[in-house]
């Protein structure tokens, strides 16, 4: 079968489940999902052909000379079609139970499908008008899902996100204009062709404004603030595809300018993006630890994700800048690499946070606690997400990580003292990175899963149906098996990042990776294997040493002072509280202690405490922002006074500057 | 029979422990235990019953086996009397330090597990001592894989020869304070206390007893050891031999013990010279050893030495 069919074959699932999801039939309505993981196993298949084969026009329809609708696809979409669809399958197959008593499905059902397809348009377009009209409608279209339950703070969550991705979109629609301007080309393939046309600073200008435009879209600081509020503001279902897929457009719209079509910029290029993958990695995981809200928390960890891609793809675009593309490559793995794999557990975490969300209603995980015992399967897949995501081995997010630091550690070949230090600089800051993300990952588990239920939320829940339970075990089987065979997942990248850098970057054996630069090799499997078996024989050692011994179950050690109540558990806040304190400059720490007594100072009557962190960016630079544009709106307005005389006026001065000036 | 060279970590971990113990008994004029005493302590723990909490989940009873292989899969690694032949293929030092986080991590969580305040504050502590120490061990370990040109355990024991550079000094002294801090030593922790003000290591393992706990110990002699063998890996390689003659290997051995008993020394002579530090004081002696490691590498790349 000819590979175009798969597309349209796939396009005609989701909009047929956007069709049958708007159908006033109530039992028709649940084949939604089932016909949009339909399409997303036919945009997999298409993905395949994608990578592996030439590129492919799919269809062009020409409008007017201008207006021109081209799709096409080469490894690098078939990368970012492979990601999507991944996420896309499992996320769906969750929704069949997660939607199953949520109000208004109908509606949801089709924005779904078409936020779906917008995705999937954006990373296959392949002209300036065709990137731009998927990309406003995938934005248009998540921000309906985001002000999806019509509260107030999803309405301004919203107005955050509407703003913000529309900010971003001028500047790109400003460096399309310059990349037209400069070579004539409306399409992807030409401009690429004719980029030797645009001058150096003009694409240094662009490179700057595809940082800016890409990056409010992918979550960089500081301009991810529209993140944190979004997207726990829309469902857990359209979080997980959010935060798992729809950012890594900004990421794929970034990639294919700075390294596609303008090929290679000077060095300071690549130092620019790693220094921003560094600082957003550690900003991110900072912000996260301070929340308490399941999905801002998690919100705030695809900022530091992103963070690590782009430590990855800014270590790419320094080595290609130095001509040294055996390591470009290898960093750029490293980057598509982490891009596959937080779409992944972050996918599975945040499918997790629904499922937890759906039971016990709450979003908050002080009210938590104890919910390993009431959803073990939840508990089990989330905790796998966790360790994913914290890069501990054997699981997928440990084999990337490794990777940006061997790509990090190369720096030390690069013929430029600035690229010497700046790349092992980086790798520090995702060391630190590494332990904040545990830190915070023992907390969101530990607080939310272990102990004893801390609130009446936490108890009689029940575990998730049937389907929200595949869908994460989808994802938490794929997370461990691209971690345990890294070798397979290259073979799917290469072909993407040998178009990029012109090199394969390693060779790969059977489950493991060797880097010949560093002499290093990694494998995951074989740490498995050996945990796996040492266990066995550690407890065949015990049985032989000791052999069958008593377990008595008692209470916890409470001191020898009985009746240990769910609130003398250490609380999220509480677990905090040192990183709090070692990084007060950063989070500018208030708080409040209100006491009153009945004879001060010896008998207390009430104690009231509360704390928070200043949310610097937001108070520092957006704030002001917002501020100004306020009093200018203001003295705007004394033009439109609603007088007509006035209005008349104007026309007339118009009317004389434009004959004074026409000519 | 090469690949077995773990096994001696695994075995005179304890030895170790109890040498460390025994030398800072006599540093403070005590008499103290016999150096076999952890031997003793770990059998009497395996063969004892166990007290479990209700209140625990799977993750409780999952987590000594997981503490206790991933110290031995990173023990795998770790050439330590022969650079001939180790399971280098497993990992190299990065992939090592995130073995051990693993064992942290489940260590951490389950420390959460019983509900009660003393585990949460370990594991708390435990977690914001590993953020202090991971940047600064990881920026000491890429100077000396920068100047070996690997990554690879095994390569960097084998650029010998190395010891004298400034930056190797630094990265020396910086890692020092890394391994005492991973190793719960005073001025970061107090191996000897159970008052739960102190408690870092100790107060995540309150609720563990019997075959548990004694997993639990022997993984943090285990890590101990390894940690001192990374050391002297990194740092002063000289005499191990590279590959599986009995006269280098025995000559490497002794050397090997020699190198241990130092280690044990130094940190015997620390912990009796030192007070614990209070908690929110570490900052700055780990952010000084942070900025150590950060000198030491820039001057790699400033003066090549």
């Amino acid at each position: 079968m000819n590979p175009q069919n798969y597309l349209y074959i796939g396009a005609l699932f989701f909009l047929s489940g956007a069709v049958v999801s708007l159908l006033p039939l109530p039992k028709v309505k649940n084949y939604t999902y089932i016909l949009s993981s339909l399409g997303a196993v036919s945009f997999a298949v298409l993905s395949l052909f994608l990578l592996f084969a030439p590129p492919l026009n799919i269809f062009s329809i020409s409008i007017s000379p201008i207006f021109e609708f081209i799709f096409c696809g080469d490894a690098l979409s078939g990368f970012f079609v492979m990601v999507i669809s991944i996420l896309t399958l499992s996320v769906s197959i969750f929704s069949i139970g997660y939607t199953k008593d949520i109000g208004n499905k109908g509606l949801k059902g089709f924005l779904y499908n078409l936020f779906i397809l917008s995705m999937y348009a954006v990373v296959m377009s392949g002209n300036i008008v065709t990137f731009l009209i998927s990309w406003e409608t995938m934005s248009v279209v998540s921000y309906f899902l985001v002000t999806f339950d019509r509260s107030e703070k999803s309405a301004k969550a919203g107005l955050i996100y509407a703003v913000m991705t529309h900010v971003g979109t001028a500047f790109i629609i400003t460096l399309f204009f310059m990349l037209y301007k400069n070579t004539g080309h409306m399409d992807f393939s030409n401009i690429k062709a004719a980029i030797t046309e645009v001058p150096d600073d003009v694409k240094s200008l662009i490179f700057i404004f595809s940082v800016i435009g890409f990056g409010t879209k992918a979550g960089i600081i500081p301009l991810h603030t529209w993140l944190p509020k979004a997207h726990p503001a829309a469902p857990s279902n359209i979080s997980a595809l959010m935060s798992g897929v729809m950012i890594k457009t900004g990421i794929y719209g970034f990639v294919r300018i700075s390294m596609d079509i303008m090929g290679h910029g000077p060095e300071w290029w690549g130092v620019m993006i790693i220094v921003i993958g560094a600082v957003s990695s550690i900003l991110g995981v900072l912000y996260a630890l301070m929340e308490h809200d399941i999905k801002r928390l998690l919100a705030y960890h695809s900022v530091e994700n992103i963070g690590i891609i782009l430590l990855g793809i800014g270590g790419a675009m320094m080595f290609k800048s130095h001509g040294l593309y055996t390591l470009s490559a290898i960093a750029l793995i490293a980057g598509f690499y982490h891009t596959l794999n937080h779409a992944l557990f972050k996918g599975l975490l945040f499918l997790g946070a629904g499922s937890v969300m759906h039971a016990t209603h709450t979003k908050n995980m002080e009210d938590m606690g104890g919910l390993i015992k009431s959803m073990p399967y939840t508990g089990l897949f989330f905790l796998i997400g966790s360790i994913s995501i914290c890069a501990l081995p054997p699981f997928n997010g440990f084999v990337s990580e490794w990777l940006t630091y061997q790509a990090l550690i190369l720096g030390f070949k690069s013929p430029s003292i600035t690229s010497k230090i700046i790349s092992p600089l980086g790798g520090a800051a995702l060391a630190l990175t590494g332990a904040l993300a545990a830190a915070c990952f023992v907390k969101a588990f530990g607080i939310s899963f272990l102990g004893i239920p801390r609130s009446s939320h936490a108890e009689n829940v029940k575990e998730s149906s049937p389907s929200m339970i595949t869908g994460m075990a989808i994802l938490a089987l794929l997370c461990l098996i691209f971690g345990i065979f890294p070798g397979a997942v290259i073979t799917l990248l290469s072909p993407a990042v040998f178009n990029l850098t012109g090199s394969y970057g390693m060779l790969s054996g059977k489950g493991v990776l060797h880097i010949s630069e560093t002499v290093a090799a990694l494998s995951p499997v074989a740490i498995l294997i050996t945990m796996v078996i040492t266990s066995v024989a550690t407890i065949v050692f015990i049985f032989i040493v000791s052999g069958k011994k008593k377990v008595t179950y008692g209470g916890s050690w409470d001191c020898g002072m009985p009746a240990l109540t769910p609130r003398m558990q250490y609380s999220a806040t509480a677990f905090t509280k040192p990183i709090r304190m070692i990084f007060k400059r950063i989070y500018l720490p208030r708080r409040e202690l209100r006491v009153s007594y009945i004879v001060k100072p010896f008998f207390v009557k009430s104690i009231k405490y509360s704390g928070e962190i200043t949310p610097f960016f937001e108070k520092y630079i957006y704030e002001p922002v917002t501020v100004f544009i306020h009093k200018f709106a203001g003295k705007v307005r004394l033009l439109q006074s609603g007088s007509l005389h006035l209005y008349l006026g104007y026309i007339l001065i118009t009317l004389i500057l434009l004959l004074i000036f026409g000519n | 029979m090469e690949y077995m060279q773990f096994l001696i970590v695994i075995i005179f971990s304890p030895l170790v422990q109890g040498v460390i113990k025994k030398l800072k008994a006599n540093m403070q004029g005590r008499v103290g235990a016999g150096v076999f005493q952890p031997y003793y302590d770990l059998i009497r723990l395996f063969k004892k019953d166990m007290v479990i909490s209700g209140a625990t989940s799977w993750i409780f009873k999952a987590t000594p086996y997981i503490v206790f292989t991933s110290t031995i899969a990173a023990a795998m690694i770790v050439p330590v009397i022969t650079t001939g032949s180790n399971l280098s293929m497993m990992g190299d030092v990065i992939a090592l330090i995130y073995i051990f986080a693993l064992g942290r991590f489940f260590m951490a969580l389950a420390g959460l597990d019983a509900g009660t305040a003393f585990g949460g504050e370990g594991s708390s502590r435990e977690m914001t001592v590993a953020i202090l120490v991971e940047p600064m061990m990881m920026l000491s370990i890429f100077t000396a894989a920068i100047s070996a040109g690997s990554t690879n355990i095994t390569k960097i024991a084998e650029a010998q020869g190395i010891f004298y550079s400034p930056s190797h000094i630094l990265a020396l002294s910086a890692f020092i304070i890394a391994v005492i801090a991973e190793t719960g030593r005073i001025p970061v922790d107090n191996p000897d206390t159970h008052l739960e003000l102190t408690m870092i290591h100790e107060g995540m393992l309150l609720e563990y007893s019997g075959r548990y706990l004694a997993l639990m110990e022997w993984a943090h002699y285990i890590k101990q050891v390894l940690l001192f063998t990374i050391a002297v890996d990194i740092f002063f390689p000289f005499g191990i031999s590279n590959n599986m003659e009995l006269s280098g290997l025995a000559i490497s051995f002794s050397t090997y013990l020699l190198k241990m008993f130092f280690m044990a020394g130094m940190m015997a002579l620390i912990e009796s010279t030192r007070a614990k530090m209070r908690f929110f004081q570490l900052p700055s002696l780990l952010g000084g050893a942070f900025i150590l490691a950060l000198l030491s590498l820039l001057i790699y790349i400033m003066m090549g030495k």
